[in-house]
């Protein structure tokens, strides 16, 4: 899938990074506005998409040369990890924990330990899906 | 509201089942595709559809639509994105495989008891 | 120590023994195996102190208390006998194995395993309180026997025969099953002890007979009685060593140990003490005729075995009467029984034994093929000779002494005036002789023409020789038991005997020595069994000379009519029959199968609806229509027809992304901004999805669907969608109980510290959920890298070979 649409590949350029930069908002901002790990998982995954549309498969891998499985086991890892470290606070598996730390530049935030599941989720989103969109488009 | 979105479900569950008995592959997938649509449509109008505001925390406001299943379709969606991926793949391998998209002909047999 | 847990023994051993067969290929595995029932042996004799007082030992392990099930080992007279049984013989017959099973031919490890279960599985039936568990090891003493049976599983013969005791068995099993659960509704308890305290509340309850003949088919079909006796000649494919141990001395004991158990409970009822004892006879008046018909040697011993059940099965019947009568005579019945069942336990296990080695050393069980083999096996001969003599019911042997006890109870039938026995009584002795007639003829006619006369003139496939020493252990020792026992009688009847007599009557005496039995030899010239006796070995004797010349008469029954052949009939029609159903409605074809799923879904789900009155319809509760709402449904209905109708595939995929957006547009009208935020990347990447699986695809067709299948296709989805749209109303309108939302929306901010309560439910609430639901996501981005790169692989592969 060799294009060669110059127009649109420059326009990709700039549009990938405003649709990943939104995705990375979305999901900072899922615990409070709408969003999330799901959400913003899948726009990265679509930014993604919009690169293989505008360019070939070989040249996105060489751009994100992340192997998206790995990025898969990480997520679960990370998502599975979080819900069982509440057990070593002797509290029940997947309690989470939040507070509010006031840091300096953001001021006043709280934190939380759903938010590393959250990242967790987003991880493993991105993971699979591009996974799958990378394995179809590669089959010749 | 309901009742509108009663039939509107009833409507797509319809074509997915009819899709779904067809003998072509690819119309199964289609027909599964919009199966899953009809199912989060449902489990929404089974919830209502009230609530003056979606269900985010806001100053004054305390009239929210139910969660609950807006987040349980949300779990569904992308479920039913992968499980469609999925099923995809694995037409097209079939029908790479044995030449042939034709429910039909893809019978089990005897032979491989 | 809790002993109850030593019947699991042999099970946990069985464990060890793949491990052992593997690592020490040079050690026989049976050896390893001979110790455990050699352990429970010597562990259970010192049980013989309390019983003999007419004691009991018990012990229990809770198993599911509320249902009121456990392992209970109860041991009494009755029950000890046969634990000792089990181990004793049980230690003989693996030592025997040894000899007999070549350690480099044969899988020992199946072998043993299998018969470590069957041992485990006879201690819990002898040894269970509570029904429920003994029906548990019931049907696994079913189960090893099947592999046991089917251990030569490359074997027809081997294969038949294991389906067809299994067959029996656990239909048997089952009823039994029904038969325990009757009881414990009418004694609400499972406890055999407990029932039968409460006896006499059961009589004249409605299922009192029927329990009572369900438990009779479990023993009746477990102890090869008329007319399930044909699976026990068929179970003869088995290794020796087996026919030995499950099919003469233990596991087809099994159902008399359940008659004797029941006993107390039954033995008030007319309809037990005529069918125990009218089956018995029957029993064993048609195995010894049909044994004499057969010309292999096991067959013989197989016959044999079921006329000798049948034997003990009427003597059981018979001590029933004591209930009902005071005639000491009855008493004496039961005492006979298991006096017998211990003499049979002896020289039947002594003569399969033999029948083994026979067979090990010449190649051959045919009996036409064999003579003269006295004088090159000697000790087999002795042993043989023995173990006959005792079957056939001579002094100095075990078997005269229970033969005599037996026929005395015969004739006392007679005089016992209940249930039209005045009428029917006198049949019993006369029965009884003639089949103790054609016993005599084939114990002659085992021994003697394997072993005496003339070699055939045709060789035998091995040169037969004696059998080594080893293996001569076990039969020596069973039939060196049946002398002594016929001189020690009344020291087995105190220790063995009379504990188990009182197991069985336990309302009629307070002690063992209350069993007032004394076996003797000699009983002086006016007793009518002496002459019995005597006469049938006269008429035994002429019989077996002449038996070439009437044995032919055995000819004129056809075999078609045989209740082997309707067994097998049944059999076939059963397969056939199932076959043809099963391919009526299992065509192949996944459409046929989802037609079902579709139209029972909407069928059930919609009768549903109206049987239970579950359709109501609360027009008050819907929200108004607004008219994005009404626009949306009709882009969504458009969407939808165009998937339906399109004549290309992508035209199919863009309406079928249509449809998506227009539920995503549904979401921002019904105020879930997560889900259409949602909905509208999903949609977009799953476009994306099918564009660039595009070229891969198969174009759109029909693929020849008539007009009558689309028509069929469209009732259902019809009905589905109908139902579907009930459902979504009536689930709408009735609320049976608060929703958790209310939670959500209180704690959200509190508990949880998040103001989206949605995103929320998913990381926090139901975390578990969406951990999950990961996975699978993960698990479907694998089974997709996974389907393509194993195409991949494989094209790799044949362009090699193609180089």
């Amino acid at each position: 899938m060799k294009t060669n649409d110059v127009i649109l590949q420059t326009t990709t350029k700039l549009v990938f990074f405003i649709i990943f930069l939104f995705s990375i908002h979305i999901f900072f901002a899922g615990h409070y506005t709408p969003g999330g790990g799901f959400v913003g998982g899948l726009l990265t995954t679509g930014a993604i998409v919009l690169l293989l549309l505008a360019f070939d498969l070989k040249t996105v891998q060489k751009a994100l040369p992340f192997n998206f499985t790995i990025v898969t086991g990480i997520g679960l890892l990370l998502a599975l990890g979080t819900a069982a470290g509440s057990i070593f606070f002797n509290v029940p598996f997947f309690t989470h924990a939040f507070d509010d730390f006031t840091l300096p530049l953001f001021g006043t935030t709280s934190l939380h330990t759903a938010m590393i599941f959250d990242a967790g989720v987003y991880l493993v989103v991105v993971g699979a899906a591009v996974t799958m969109i990378q394995t179809i488009g590669g089959d010749a | 509201m309901e009742f509108l979105m009663a039939i509107v479900v009833g409507i797509l569950f319809m074509a997915a089942v009819y899709l779904i008995l067809s003998r072509s592959l690819l119309k199964v997938i289609l027909g599964t595709g919009l199966l899953s649509h009809g199912a989060h449509l449902l489990i929404l109008t089974m919830g209502g559809l009230g609530g003056a505001a979606p269900p985010v925390l806001t100053e004054g406001v305390t009239d929210f639509a139910d969660p609950l299943p807006q987040a349980l379709i949300l779990t569904a969606i992308v479920i039913s994105f992968g499980v469609t991926a999925f099923i995809l793949v694995l037409a097209y391998r079939t029908y790479a495989e044995h030449q042939t998209d034709n429910m039909n002909l893809m019978k089990g047999n005897d032979e491989h008891d | 120590m809790n002993f109850v847990l030593l019947i699991f023994l042999p099970i946990v051993a069985a464990l060890v023994v793949p491990l052992l067969f593997r690592k020490l290929k040079a050690i026989h595995t049976g050896w390893f195996v001979l110790l455990v029932p050699i352990v429970l042996f010597i562990y259970y004799i010192g049980f013989i102190k309390t019983t003999m007082d007419g004691g009991h030992a018990i012990a229990e392990l809770q198993w599911i208390p509320s249902l009121g099930i456990s392992f209970v080992s109860y041991i009494d007279g009755l029950s000890l006998l046969f634990t000792l049984l089990i181990t004793g013989i049980g230690s003989l017959v693996v030592l025997y194995s040894i000899f007999y099973l070549d350690k480099n031919r044969e899988k020992l490890n199946n072998f043993y395993v299998y018969l470590l279960i069957f041992m485990s599985a006879m201690l819990g039936v002898v040894q269970s309180d509570n029904v429920i568990s003994l029906y548990l090891f019931w049907e696994l003493t079913s189960i090893s026997s099947f592999l046991l049976i089917g251990y030569w599983n490359t074997r027809d013969r081997s294969r038949f025969g294991a389906l067809k005791s299994m067959m029996i068995t656990v239909f048997g099993g089952l009823m039994l099953l029904g038969g325990f659960i009757l009881l414990g509704i009418m004694g609400d308890t499972f406890s055999i002890r407990e029932l039968i305290a409460n006896a006499s509340t059961f009589v004249g309850h409605e299922f009192f007979t029927l329990a009572l003949v369900l438990v009779l088919l479990g023993a009746f079909t477990k102890s090869a009685q008329f007319p399930f006796h044909i699976w026990l000649p068929d179970a003869m494919e088995a290794p020796t060593p087996v026919s030995a141990y499950l099919h003469s001395a233990t596991m087809v004991k099994a159902g008399l140990y359940l008659v004797a158990r029941f006993t107390p409970i039954f033995a008030v009822s007319e309809v037990w003490i005529w069918l125990v004892t009218g089956i018995g006879l029957l029993t064993l008046f048609c195995g010894s005729l049909f044994a004499v018909k057969q010309t292999d040697l096991k067959a013989i011993l197989a016959f044999s075995t079921v006329s000798q059940l049948g034997l003990i099965m009427s003597l059981l019947g018979a001590g029933a009467l004591a209930y009902h009568s005071d005639d000491a005579i009855f008493k004496f019945a039961t005492f006979a029984a298991i006096f017998h069942l211990i003499n049979h336990a002896t020289f039947k296990g002594s003569l399969f034994m033999i029948a083994g080695i026979v067979d090990h050393e010449t190649g051959t069980r045919d009996i036409r093929k064999l003579g003269g083999l006295m004088s090159i096996m000697p000790v087999s001969f002795t042993v043989a000779f023995i173990g006959s003599m005792s079957m056939a019911g001579l002094p100095p042997f075990s078997g005269f002494l229970s033969k005599e006890m037996f026929l005395q109870s015969m004739l006392a039938i007679r005089h016992f005036e209940l249930f039209n026995f005045a009428t029917w009584g006198i049949l019993f002795p006369v029965i009884a002789w003639i089949a103790s007639v054609f016993t005599f003829v084939y114990s002659f006619y085992f021994v003697f023409k394997t072993f005496a006369g003339r070699q055939k003139s045709e060789p035998l496939p091995n040169k037969p020789h004696e059998a080594p020493s080893g293996m001569l252990v076990s039969p020596v020792i069973l039939a060196s038991l049946v002398v002594v026992i016929f001189f020690i009688p009344n020291i087995i009847g105190k220790w063995f005997v009379k504990p188990a007599v009182m197991a069985i009557q336990p309302g009629l005496y307070s002690h063992p020595s209350d069993v007032k039995v004394d076996v003797a030899a000699w009983h002086g010239f006016a007793a009518p069994e002496l002459w019995m006796t005597v006469s049938l070995v006269g008429v035994g004797f002429i019989l077996f000379l002449t038996m070439a010349r009437w044995q032919k008469l055995y000819d004129i029954h056809p075999e078609y009519m045989s209740l082997n052949a309707l067994y097998d009939s049944a059999m076939l029609f059963s397969e056939g029959g199932m076959n043809r159903i099963s391919r009526f409605y299992m065509t192949g074809l996944i459409r046929t199968y989802l037609i079902y799923m579709f139209a029972f879904i909407a069928a059930i789900t919609a009768a549903t609806l109206f049987i239970k009155e579950a359709f109501v319809v609360d027009m008050e509760s819907f929200t108004p229509i607004n008219l994005y709402g009404i626009l949306n449904a009709i882009v969504l209905v458009i969407a939808v027809s165009m998937v339906l109708l399109a004549k290309t595939r992508l035209s199919a995929i863009i309406a079928l992304g249509g449809v998506g957006y227009s539920v995503a547009l549904f979401f921002v009208i019904f105020k879930a901004p997560d889900l259409a935020l949602t909905q509208l990347v999903i949609e977009t990447i799953s476009v994306a999805l099918f564009l660039l699986a595009f070229k891969h695809l198969p174009s759109l067709s029909n693929h020849g669907l008539t007009k009558r299948n689309k028509l069929g296709n469209l009732i259902i989805a019809a009905g589905v969608g109908i139902t579907v749209t009930l459902v979504a109303l009536s689930a709408h309108s009735q609320k049976l109980i608060p929703s958790i939302s209310q939670y959500y929306k209180d704690t959200v901010a509190t508990e949880a510290g998040g103001g989206n309560i949605v995103n929320v439910i998913l990381v926090d609430y139901r975390g578990f959920d969406t951990l999950f639901e990961i996975a699978v996501l993960s698990i479907a981005g694998i089974a997709v890298l996974a389907m393509i790169r194993l195409k991949l692989s494989r094209k790799e592969e044949s362009t090699d070979e193609n180089k």
